[in-house]
């Protein structure tokens, strides 16, 4: 891809970040964290890939391990935080700004 | 599947994440922001099978891979007490950061000589950031399993050692992208993880939760940039996300406490040994039963309940529950006072007490709760110490000099439940237990609670 390509969806990507998150109370912090967290571990997509093409068993093995780790940052991430959520669930918690 | 298509749908989960993050920062749509988010990273894990310069081989071990971690990942979340969630989610950081490491030092040894420059420096780039953050989001497991010192760690040359380091860290990226090997690289990521350890060592246990959120951001940096090496569009997209608003969410949190951020993150060069509050532990305190407890708040006519970690280890969300509720009875206002980071994070006692059912309404944040503490006849403590201890205000120097606090010391009369004399957890000793209008009840908190209510309901 062209390097301008790339730049352009980092700095607009580096905006949007910075603007979805840029007003919550205390309150969401952790899970806020917890999820953005869950959201990286989306590495697994680069794990697989450099597993497809792993040729020597040293190669294989790091992808490998590389899988595994990112699963359970994914996986993990996504059920931890549903279950920090699920207290809040039903307890009138809105309208907190 | 064409890449046109696979780009266009990579694209839904890149939108998936932008929506993830943008619901969990409202209560309200939190939980449907979260479920966007494992929906955008199904649609990239099931995506990448259709690539189409996928070359098809190790299928088998890509499968028991993913499996493997579902069955490690899963039951963890799952089985977590909500009061070890931070550090299960230092956790998880971590292993995301050294996957990204990883699959860096993968693809290096794959593309060998035939790196551009900016790959190899995107390379260097997952690799250190990677490693610190594995090595960093360790130390802040151990530090709240409190599997070794919750105090700042700090040893004569620290600073020397660390910058030494740091030093070499530089040195030896520089030496990578000039030889481009293997072996420097090993060595790199040998030096990063040495660095990560030294770099959170000296956090005190009160600045952890920012560390994680910080880590939490450089994790997500270096997805980006193995995004680039890998030439993957949605890995640049989802990991400059988790980065920028990361950074911000430290900010955040960084500010909710009254800290600076520089000072955390440059901790492990100006921390000094602390002596803490000063205060010799010999003075007497007054120490007090459950029925005097009870009879304190059966005369008050506000109540405020300030909760801590120690609450939520002695598993005492619902007894405090219910002791609210019989004070609500007999016409006593009552009112939690939550402290920002009251527990191990951000947010973390609002989960906690949410848990117990208690209604939202009592929960009241800081800057409400601090201006009626003068018409407060009793500020009821219940395993809290760091976020109501003066020094915070009075001793400059101290490690948490600067945090907000809640100023309990402004009410009627202090009862602090705790289980010993022992310091909280940023490790320094709390004057206002030796203040004469503070009464102390010593033991597990549900224990100690379980004896005030029923002391309560023969008054």
């Amino acid at each position: 891809m062209e390097a301008i390509a790339i730049i352009s969806i980092f700095v607009l990507a580096v905006f949007v970040g910075f603007e979805v998150v840029s007003k919550v109370s205390s309150t969401l912090h952790t899970p806020l964290m917890s999820g953005a967290n869950a959201i990286h571990g989306v590495i697994l997509v680069g794990a697989i890939i450099v597993a497809d093409h792993a040729e020597t068993s040293l190669e294989l093995g790091l992808s490998v391990a590389a899988i595994v780790l990112a699963t359970i940052n994914m996986v993990g991430g996504f059920v931890v935080t549903d279950r920090m959520l699920e207290m809040f669930k039903g307890k009138g918690a809105g309208d907190k700004k | 599947m064409s890449p046109f298509l696979y780009d266009l749908i990579g694209l839904v989960a890149g939108v998936c994440f932008i929506l993830a993050l943008k619901g969990l920062s409202h209560p309200r749509t939190a939980r449907r922001g979260n479920l966007l988010g494992a929906a955008g990273a199904g649609i990239a894990t099931i995506l990448v099978f259709f690539r189409s310069e996928n070359e098809g081989r190790n299928l088998a071990w890509i499968i028991g891979a993913i499996v493997l971690g579902v069955i490690v990942g899963v039951p963890a979340a799952r089985k977590v007490q909500m009061t070890a969630m931070p550090q299960l989610v230092a956790l998880f950081n971590g292993v995301g950061g050294g996957a990204a490491a990883l699959v860096a030092i993968v693809e290096y040894m794959k593309l060998g000589d035939s790196a551009s420059f900016a790959v190899v420096l995107a390379t260097v780039f997952t690799v250190v950031v990677g490693c610190v953050s594995f090595s960093g989001s360790i130390i802040t497991f151990l530090k709240l399993q409190e599997l070794m010192t919750t105090a700042p760690v700090v040893f004569p040359g620290g600073r020397v050692v660390i910058a030494g380091t740091l030093g070499g860290v530089i040195g030896v990226s520089g030496w990578v992208m000039a030889e481009m090997g293997t072996t420097p690289l090993l060595i790199l990521a040998a030096l990063s993880l040495l660095f990560g350890v030294l770099f959170v060592l000296p956090v005190g246990g009160a600045d952890v939760p920012i560390v994680i959120s910080l880590l939490n951001a450089f994790t997500g940096l270096t997805v980006a940039a193995s995004g680039y090496v890998l030439d993957a569009t949605l890995l640049i997209i989802a990991g400059t996300l988790v980065g920028a608003s990361g950074t911000i969410l430290t900010r955040l949190m960084a500010e909710a406490m009254g800290r600076s951020l520089f000072g955390t993150l440059f901790g492990a060069f100006t921390a000094k040994a602390q002596s803490g509050g000063g205060a010799a532990d010999t003075r007497p305190v007054k120490s007090g039963t459950p029925d005097d407890v009870a009879i304190l708040l059966n005369y008050a006519r506000r109540v405020v309940i300030v909760p801590g970690f120690g609450l939520a280890v002695a598993q005492a969300q619902h007894t405090v529950r219910e002791l609210a509720d019989l004070l609500t009875a007999k016409g006593i206002d009552v009112a939690y006072g939550i402290h920002p980071v009251a527990g191990r994070m951000p947010g973390h006692m609002n989960v906690l007490l949410a848990e117990a059912n208690v209604p939202y309404e009592q929960l009241s944040e800081m800057d409400e709760v601090n201006p009626t503490f003068p018409q407060t006849d009793v500020a009821l403590i219940i395993g809290a110490n760091d976020v109501v201890n003066p020094a915070a205000k009075t001793t400059p120097g101290c490690p948490i000099y600067g945090m907000p606090i809640l100023d309990v010391s402004l009410a009627g009369n202090v009862i602090f439940l705790k289980r010993s004399m022992r310091p909280g957890f940023a490790g320094i000793e709390n004057e206002l237990l030796y203040d004469p209008k503070t009464t102390l009840l010593f033991g597990d908190a549900k224990a100690s609670l379980t004896k005030v209510v029923s002391a309560l309901k023969v008054l």
